[in-house]
């Protein structure tokens, strides 16, 4: 059955079970690898992505939830040279190291700093709990948030 | 400094430049990673090779060729530094691919290892490595030497230009006469003193492409004419299968084919294959759907203990009996027996599961010419060996294609595990490449774990209230036939320990289980390290002493282990005098060459809701190269063991890990994650220690030891949360 949305900017139309899990329409079948498969029951978030802006975890979102709406994945969240500010901090801090979970990770910081530009601990705790990483780089997630924060209140403020 | 990646635009450019040749490095991205297939793996157009090891382009770029594997350690960005150290070049003209696992194979292991594992990577293999990066250096100057009439000598290498009077010329322009140069004899390596670029932090060369999804892992392989199989083996490991009903799922559409896969135990301990069924579908959530309405019976009487429960009963029998003496004191026992004063205790860790963020899964191609291979593995070489062996065809025309692995943490990765048999299987059965990926519920069910064990202690006190006798009995499960290394290494961080201690026993005992068992990131120390380092705070405050001060006391005359628990006093600030509620606590454990000291500081509440504050680490590798990298993976090892210590402890129920996934084995999140302080206490000279491993032993211990001095309770087993923690 054809299923229609936004696929970072581009409609795209999909024929399969409309019950199936975005994650896998967005790998299998858009070539999208960038968002992972983790736990499949939203444990882990490493699949997040962004519906309508908002983060959501693809391994339990059907794509009938999707039809009509704007996807993202971290493939459209910036380009290679513009890259979203988080992934500039990211990239910038040297946050990955086994880089699996980063996409999800990187996801729901930019969904958090789009709601909360100026985050505090406390807030960084609650959206990014979701979001396992394996290989413990935590403090530096924090960090490379703060200063996506920093960066993107200098880049809004007048020249 | 700068970090150095090309972003994908200079990636298709310098492929298209190059004359469309197959490029196989890392940066290879997602959405063209369909045109590794069909193509025969070709060493990338790099310019002129000087070795294997590297080649110079005309540009005067230099690509590394690394052979280890890439799991997070930074393996690619450490074997480039020491490549550009001796080579001389500037860093930002250095990239770095992987190596090719079958010209590794062809040219008689000419990488000398492509295996992975024991913190080795700069601690064993740096003078090899090393080595190439000199040889290439000294056979450019003879390149030069020679076309310019002028000796070897005369001539200097730096950053990419070779010079000799008024003689220059680029590395690029000699790279070619120089492959073909034998020097009488090798050169040199540079010692730590004269170094120039290791030792300075720099950013990690595939923090860019892990950072917009462009970095490509095993289980992102697309391939054309690809299947996805989701497979399904006894919920109790090693079960035979005994019957199946797939009528359900049968001519589905999607569903290609339903195959049971027969058990054959490897020839290599890292290659099982176990009885299971797999599903192969044109999805994986269509197959691992069907497979789950497939009912299965499997014949699994013949195990060991098949609870938690049973377990500790085994062991509590087994500690009753006298194990076999690994180091033996005197007369350790009568000295306990005739002590006033004895200190007893019984410590035990439960079993854990590597649960890498990427889950198990291997792609393979099997076609008449060749056979291609994907998977998460740590070691290239065995999985060339045992796809090659499970097809039927000569190792030579196996090629392991290198992808970033999602995590590593032991066990080989879980390549090591039967998934590269299987995928090779159903694409030899099906004539069609087929990536199997495990569920994470099978991932945990069928992973090789990190087994229990279990550890009587008793110390009696003499003089100054410092042990006089210490005893140990350390009781391990290890499969039957299974020898007792890695993971079940019973006298490392227990029976070495650095306390002098006039008299001394170890004995070490064997239970059985059915269960397979691999290394777990910093094996063996992991659990000894906990046991040893909270029963000396138990004999040290028996003892009237101050536990920071008890270890210096204890490790008179060990340079290295005073500089480690010296810079832990200096920089900690441990104290044993916090209000109730607030406690720190010690420890210190040597893993993979390095000694490593933790101070941890946590809050308890009334409740006995627990917070791991802060954790300093102090370590002594002798040597760091990059200390950017080697922070990264000291606050990686903090987070390790912290997450098995405090929620880890896989409940072994009806025989097997069955049904299990991150909501029944929780990991450390954001907000549980300690502040981590690193602090570097180098002894330097010969010492070169690991860096990915050492730091977690030290860390439940520290926070246990910390818990202990918050709440006047003392724990003796993992996990924490497992404990009532609350306090009046």
């Amino acid at each position: 059955m054809p299923v229609a949305m936004t696929v970072n900017g581009r409609i795209v139309t999909l024929d399969l079970d409309p019950a199936t899990p975005l994650l896998w329409a967005l790998r299998e079948q858009l070539a999208l690898t960038g968002t992972k498969y983790g736990c499949g029951i939203a444990q882990c978030g490493a699949c997040t992505v962004h519906l309508d802006g908002r983060p959501v975890r693809a391994c339990v979102t059907p794509v009938s939830a999707c039809v009509g709406k704007q996807v993202t994945t971290i493939e459209g969240l910036g380009t290679p040279d513009k890259p979203h500010p988080v992934q500039r901090a990211w990239a910038g801090i040297g946050v990955p190291q086994c880089g699996y979970c980063q996409s999800g990770q990187i996801m729901s910081a930019a969904a958090l700093l789009a709601a909360t530009p100026n985050p505090t601990d406390a807030d960084i705790d609650r959206a990014m709990a979701g979001n396992l990483c394996r290989c413990g780089t935590y403090n530096r997630i924090r960090a490379a948030i703060h200063q996506a924060a920093e960066s993107m209140s200098d880049e809004k403020a007048p020249a | 400094m700068s970090a150095v990646l090309q972003t994908r635009r200079q990636f298709l450019k310098v492929t298209t430049a190059a004359g469309g040749g197959l490029l196989v490095g890392f940066w290879l991205p997602a959405s063209e990673a369909a045109s590794v297939q069909g193509r025969p793996w070709t060493t990338p157009p790099e310019g002129a090779e000087v070795n294997a090891w590297l080649a110079i382009d005309p540009d005067g770029n230099v690509t590394v060729r690394v052979p280890h594997t890439e799991m997070g350690q930074g393996a690619l960005t450490s074997v480039s530094m020491m490549i550009a150290e001796e080579l001389h070049v500037d860093w930002t003209r250095i990239r770095a691919v992987f190596a090719d696992a079958n010209r590794h194979l062809r040219n008689n292991n000419e990488y000398e290892t492509m295996f992975t594992a024991g913190s080795a990577l700069v601690r064993r293999q740096h003078p090899h490595i090393m080595q190439a990066g000199a040889s290439a250096r000294e056979r450019l100057k003879e390149a030069a030497a020679r076309a310019w009439g002028v000796d070897r000598g005369q001539v200097h290498a730096s950053l990419g230009t070779l010079r000799a009077g008024n003689f220059s010329g680029t590395y690029a322009e000699f790279a070619g006469a120089a492959a073909k140069i034998a020097l009488p004899e090798e050169p040199a390596i540079r010692k730590p003193g004269e170094w120039w670029l290791l030792g300075k932090p720099l950013q990690r060369l595939d923090v860019e492409v892990k950072s917009n999804g462009s970095a490509t892992y095993a289980i992102d392989t697309q391939l054309p004419g690809m299947l996805y199989a989701a497979v399904q083996a006894s919920p109790v490991p090693w079960g035979t299968l005994q019957a199946y009903d797939d009528s359900a799922v049968k001519g589905r559409p999607g569903i290609h084919a339903v195959i049971a896969l027969r058990a054959r135990p490897g020839k290599h301990e890292n290659s099982d294959l176990q009885d299971c069924l797999a599903v192969v579908a044109d999805s994986w959530w269509m197959a691992r759907n069907a497979l789950g309405e497939i009912k299965t019976s499997w014949n699994d009487e013949k195990t060991g203990p098949r609870s938690n429960e049973a377990e500790r009963a085994e062991a509590q029998r087994l500690l009753g009996q006298p194990g076999d003496v690994i180091a033996e004191g005197d007369d350790t026992l009568a000295a306990i027996e005739a002590a006033a004063n004895v200190v007893r205790a019984d410590y035990e860790r439960p079993w854990e599961t590597h649960v890498r963020m990427e889950p198990i899964n291997a792609t393979v191609s099997v076609t008449p010419e060749r056979v291609d291979v994907w998977s998460p593995t740590q070691d290239q070489s065995v999985a060339l060996q045992l796809a090659a062996d499970q097809a039927g065809r000569d190792p030579k025309d196996v090629y392991v294609h290198t992808a970033f692995l999602g995590g590593g943490f032991g066990g080989n990765g879980g390549g090591g595990t039967g998934v590269t048999r299987q995928a090779t299987e159903l694409s030899k059965q099906l004539g069609r490449p087929v990536k199997v990926i495990w569920s994470r519920e099978e991932d945990i069910a069928q992973d090789k774990q990190r087994p229990p064990n279990y550890v009587r202690l008793a110390a009696a006190l003499g003089e100054r209230g410092l042990p006089s006798a210490w005893f140990t009995r350390s009781c391990w499960f290890v499969p039957e036939g299974t020898e007792r290394v890695g993971p079940a290494t019973s006298h490392i961080a227990m029976s070495d320990m650095p306390y002098a201690v006039p008299n001394r026993l170890h004995e070490s005992i064997s239970a059985m289980t059915h269960i397979p068992v691999a290394t777990h990131r910093a094996p063996g120390t992991n659990q000894n390290g906990f046991m040893t380092e909270c029963f000396a705070d138990e004999v040290a405050i028996a003892g009237g002493w101050d536990p920071l001060d008890w270890r210096i006391e204890l490790t008179k005359g060990k340079a290295d282990w005073q500089l480690v628990l010296k810079t832990l006093k200096e920089k900690a600030g441990f104290r044993t005098d916090l209000p109730k509620g607030q406690g720190m606590g010690v420890a210190i454990v040597e893993d993979h060459g390095s000694i490593c000291g933790a101070c941890a500081t946590v809050r308890v509440s009334p409740a006995g809701e627990l917070k791991v504050e802060k954790v300093v680490i102090v370590i002594d590798s002798g040597h760091v190269i990059n200390p950017h990298n080697a922070a990264e993976q000291l606050e990686g090892g903090v987070a390790w063991e912290l997450t098995h210590a405090w929620l880890g402890g896989l409940e072994l129920k009806d025989g097997g890990f069955a049904g299990m996934n991150f909501d029944r084995y929780p990991l450390l999140r954001m907000h549980q994650m300690p502040k981590v302080e690193v602090h570097f206490a180098l002894s330097g000279g010969a010492k070169w220690g690991g860096i990915g491993e050492p730091a977690g032993p030290p860390v439940p211990p520290a926070v246990a030891n910390a818990i202990f001095y918050a709440t006047g309770k003392r724990i003796r087993s993992t996990p924490f949360r497992n404990h009532d923690l609350s306090w009046s």
